[in-house]
């Protein structure tokens, strides 16, 4: 069995389901964007360039400390399929997925850390946790970011810090994002207002596959732009002490109001949802999404006892593409998964038979 | 990205321009009405390439900075501006003049690094923020001659640099 065949049969770090504020954030995430001196970016390196930066980063990230628990996936070797298998865990982007020539990623076994080699820049480095922990994962990645310093030589310019391939990422190169979920403010329509607030302080949100995704099943990723001008720990500071408590807040104050003053609604939102997910006999990703949101809403409530979280995140993975294929050990049709996330969701939600309410 | 009129402070900016009568050039962005007010009789333009266009008519022929390429890694600014993305270190300064608006646009005003640095562990980078703001304080404080202002920043900077060392 393959090492990614391995990854599909374990839930996945940012979908554990614990840590601090974890009923609203699912996951927080940091990576470092990094160039090595002396070559060219990517975009103007030939391919014998990009082999030897994909050969010195590969060796480097095995010596350093962090190199004993990790494996590095070669792209080269991969096939599309298990490359889709990292986006839909989260541990690469879509667009390293799809990229052309020496590229790879090296993850770690309990998928806290990966490190993408020749995504848009030589090096990025990301380390992930459950609920809302960014300042142990600061400290977490400035080790990381410091022992590799101890080997290679960054791109590094006094006046604009860390150079980086695109200059939206200059300076910290530093990226921090949080998923939250945010059922009840999209239920109330007072999501927008969340937006432009989020707009206002300079921060994007994205759906939950990152950029040009949708917001499907009320997932949304919250990340900062301003990369240069700041320190890590301000920006740090500030989105893991004001920006994200605040929405969570919000969040919370909403879903109490609704348990409140409509109860019936609110509990028949989640019971359809799972009188849905247990009955259907085909459904798609998106919609299996936006079911089990209302589902985990519910359980996060403490309203809806049937289901764990756990579960929950576990199907939240194993209903998408990717996933769905990997169980089943073969290419399958858009129609052939409908069906059988349908059946899978339906077993798996079996064992789980309420018996009040 | 919507931006307010930096006169008015209430209506949209709609015009955004950049003055190169300095070592650096400097943004502005003015809703309409202010700019016509101010006598800048410019046709509404919006976003990078236009604030790039400008920028060009002021310091600049367009054939001069057409063929303005970096001679490490060949890339053009014309190229740049297409993909968005930059061919090696070595054009942060060779395109500078032409990347520093961006950045401020981008990184919310700012355009130096005050950040970690290679090999520092972290803990004096708040330190060092704060002497960076010292600093831009400093430079106005000079700029609008307050030297008493001026002499206790410098003051500021003096201990705080201390403690960092
Ligand atoms: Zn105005
Ligand atoms: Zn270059």
């Amino acid at each position: 069995m393959s090492r990614i065949d391995e990854l599909t049969r374990q839930t996945g770090e940012w979908l554990r389901g614990e840590g601090p504020m974890s009923e609203v954030v699912i996951s927080s995430r940091i990576r470092l964007a990094r160039n090595l001196k002396g070559y060219p970016f990517l975009s103007r390196a030939d391919q014998s360039q990009q082999r030897k930066l994909y050969r010195e980063l590969s060796e480097c990230i095995t010596a350093s400390p962090i190199g004993k628990d990790i494996f590095i996936a070669d792209f080269e070797e991969l096939s599309e399929l298990d490359r889709q298998v990292l986006v839909e865990r989260h541990l690469i982007s879509r667009q390293h997925a799809h990229g052309e020539g020496a590229r790879g990623v090296a993850v770690s076994g309990s998928e806290r850390q990966a490190l993408m080699v020749n995504e848009e820049d030589h090096l990025r480095i990301q380390v992930l946790r459950s609920g809302l922990r960014l300042e142990a994962l600061w400290e977490e990645i400035r080790d990381i970011d410091l022992s590799l310093e101890k080997q290679i030589e960054y791109a590094y310019d006094q006046r604009y810090g860390y150079l980086t391939a695109c200059p939206t990422n200059v300076g910290t190169g530093l990226r921090v994002s949080v998923m939250l979920h945010l059922p009840a403010l999209k239920l109330v329509k007072e999501i927008d207002r969340v937006f432009r607030a989020a707009h206002d302080m300079k921060l994007a949100v994205r759906g939950i596959y990152g950029e040009g995704t949708d917001a499907v099943g009320d997932f949304y990723q919250v990340s900062n732009q301003v990369t240069l001008g700041r320190t890590e720990e301000e920006i740090i500071d500030e989105f893991g002490k004001t920006i994200i408590p605040k929405m969570v807040e919000y969040e919370l104050k909403v879903r109490e109001a609704m348990a409140r003053e409509r109860p019936y609604q609110l509990d028949d939102k989640i019971w359809r949802a799972y009188g849905i997910l247990k009955n259907a006999r085909a459904m798609s990703s998106e919609e299996a999404l936006f079911l089990l949101s209302h589902i985990r809403m519910g359980v996060a409530m403490g309203r809806f006892k049937h289901v764990d979280v756990q579960t929950i995140n576990e199907l939240l993975l194993q209903t998408q593409p990717a996933h769905l294929q990997k169980i089943h050990q073969e290419k399958l049709s858009g129609e052939q998964r409908s069906i059988k996330r349908a059946k899978l969701l339906r077993a798996r939600l079996e064992k789980h038979q309420p018996r009040d309410n | 990205m919507e931006l307010r009129c930096q006169r008015c402070q209430k209506a949209r900016a709609t015009v955004h321009l950049t003055e190169c009568t300095g070592e650096e050039p400097r943004e502005r962005h003015l809703c309409d009405a202010c700019a016509e007010e101010e006598g800048l009789t410019l046709k509404q333009q919006s976003g990078f390439t236009s604030l790039l266009e400008k920028f060009v008519d002021q310091s600049m022929k367009v054939e001069e900075l057409a063929r303005l390429t970096c001679p490490q890694c060949g890339l053009s600014f014309a190229e740049f501006r297409n993909s968005g993305l930059l061919g090696c270190p070595n054009d942060y300064s060779v395109f500078e003049k032409l990347l520093v608006p961006l950045l401020e646009r981008t990184h919310d005003g700012h355009t130096e690094h005050v950040g970690k640095k290679p090999g520092d562990s972290g803990p004096d980078a708040r330190a060092r923020a704060a002497i960076a703001q010292l600093r831009r304080d400093l430079d106005r404080a000079v700029e609008d001659e307050d030297y008493e202002l001026a002499a206790r920043l410098r003051d500021q900077i003096r201990v705080l640099s201390n403690v960092e060392d």
